[in-house]
């Protein structure tokens, strides 16, 4: 377990850094998708398979479909391959990893201070056992959430209504030729 | 011989067990491509392929010669490597997902608690071998068909997610094996009859097979996201939508059709004849019905199958709770 722990984290990592360096749009989702996959990968050497599964379904499966779909519609396959990358230019990349390198040692300082006594023993945690503590101690949470949810759909469906024409703020002046009496 | 303990034959046989599913799957797709081509003929009034062996018996033998001799072309306009990929993973997704399916009480390959979520991830994953097909093709009607394989896959990945959850809640459980314990009595398909049209719906949608199969259309998109496929590498691809077509239908029978419950004969062969059945009803699909508009397809997930699954879920965790209390 800690062997699949290790290399999944390691393919992680790897194909995160393969989506940042990726000068095709395509090729970077798809390593993306890669890296969420092995994320689920240690949630499964972690004993957690109801969260691993739930990462390939709802990122790797539904979320990633939309970038997909996003980068195919805009078609930047022919601009992508011929700009260099702006990366490559210091002036874009220092400031970012000085930070990302402060965040490190705060990382590395928490991590050695603490008791690093935690080893995966492969405990398994069951969907009902996710089940019941979703719905029990962390109910309120998953209200929270569903009203959040709600809030975001009727936000969705009165940004994505079609405008009425009797009511439409902009109003048309040029007759509709194409329209059938 | 102290060194062979009960758990390597165990190991020994559960891998015999996988290796003769994997095979048998394969194989049933390869001969299903076939056996839909007659049955296809025989349904709308013509001869099917009859010439090679007696009673075409033999297409399957020169049709897998064809498709091996054949020039495996890559364009050289194609993004390669996702080329490559695009078929392997249309195969192996659907290919791993018979994994979950319990066939009779000893037989199955793994037997997880996760079991149903399983199949969704890989149906999940299964969706980017047709977007990534279609993308690195660099053809303009692949491209087409990967777009509308995406919205539609979006359309329909909701409700068959929900559609499945009424007979999980029954069973209590989203291990295959303890959803054909819990129909022993009575098969989900009296108290889940809406869950079960609407997991049809999308199950058909997921094999992109008629009358889902916009992504490919011949007579709009030329057979849109593999018109680029050639040789072993289409085979995959048709391959893969047989394998699909079977385990759908083995998800079916398992899910609501009781599994291999049945009286008198043995769990095998009841499996068999009721997933031979659904094989049969997704071939008369494709025979009788015509492909609807595309746009169609989609405003149909959303607005019919969507608000039903939800209805049915709620309807049957009050009727469990009524009967529970």
């Amino acid at each position: 377990m800690e062997l699949a722990f290790y290399l999944s984290g390691l393919v992680a990592v790897l194909a995160t850094v393969g989506v940042i360096t990726g000068t095709s749009p395509v090729h970077s989702v798809v390593y993306l998708i890669v890296s969420l996959i092995a994320v689920a990968l240690v949630f499964f050497a972690l004993g957690a398979p109801f969260a691993g599964v739930l990462e390939i379904i709802i990122y790797a499966g539904a979320i990633m479909v939309l970038f997909v779909f996003v980068v195919m519609m805009l078609n930047l396959r022919a601009d992508a391959e011929r700009t260099p990358p702006l990366w490559r230019q210091p002036i874009y990349w220092l400031g970012p990893s000085l930070l990302a390198l402060a965040l490190l040692a705060a990382l590395v300082a928490l991590i050695t201070a603490g008791d690093i006594e935690m080893a995966i023993d492969g405990e398994l945690i069951t969907a009902r056992a996710i089940g019941l503590t979703l719905f029990g101690p962390w109910l309120m949470v998953v209200e929270l959430s569903a009203i959040l949810l709600l809030a975001a759909l009727v936000t969705a469906s009165h940004v994505g209504r079609r405008s009425d024409p009797g009511h439409s703020s902009t109003p048309r002046n040029a007759p509709n030729r194409g329209d059938t009496p | 011989m102290s060194w062979w303990t009960p758990q390597l034959t165990a190991i020994f046989w559960g891998m015999f067990q996988a290796l003769v599913i994997l095979l048998g799957v394969v194989l049933l797709g390869a001969v299903l491509t076939v056996v839909e081509r007659r049955f296809l003929g025989l349904w709308q009034d013509r001869y099917g392929p009859n010439r090679v062996g007696p009673f075409g018996t033999l297409q399957l033998v020169a049709d897998m010669l064809k498709i091996f001799f054949k020039e495996d072309w890559i364009p050289p306009f194609a993004s390669r490597g996702l080329f490559l990929l695009a078929p392997v993973l249309a195969f192996a997704s659907l290919l791993l997902s018979f994994l979950i399916i319990p066939i009779t009480p000893g037989w199955g390959v793994a037997d997880m608690h996760i079991g149903l979520l399983f199949f969704f991830a890989l149906a999940g994953i299964n969706v980017y071998s047709v977007l990534l097909g279609g993308w690195s093709s660099g053809n303009k009607y692949a491209l087409l068909g990967a777009l509308r394989a995406s919205a539609q896959t979006l359309s329909y990945e909701v409700f068959m997610g929900l559609s499945l959850m009424g007979v999980v809640a029954m069973a209590g459980s989203f291990n295959m094996r303890e959803i054909v314990a819990a129909q022993e009595n009575l098969w989900f398909i009296i108290p889940q009859f809406f869950g079960f049209v609407t997991f049809l719906v999308a199950g058909v949608a997921v094999t992109h097979r008629a009358p889902f199969d916009q992504p490919e259309a011949e007579q709009e998109l030329a057979d849109g996201y593999h018109i680029e496929y050639s040789g072993m590498k289409f085979g995959m691809f048709f391959i893969g939508e047989y394998v699909g077509m079977v385990l759908v239908s083995a998800l079916i029978v398992t899910l609501f059709f009781g599994g291999w419950h049945g009286p008198l004969l043995p769990p095998f062969v009841w499996f068999a004849l009721k997933t031979s059945g659904f094989l049969l009803l997704f071939m008369l699909l494709r025979a009788a019905l015509p492909r609807p508009r595309y746009d169609r397809v989609m405003s149909f997930g959303w607005k019919v199958c969507l608000p039903l699954t939800l209805i049915n879920l709620l309807a049957t965790g009050a009727v469990m709770l009524w009967v529970g209390a």
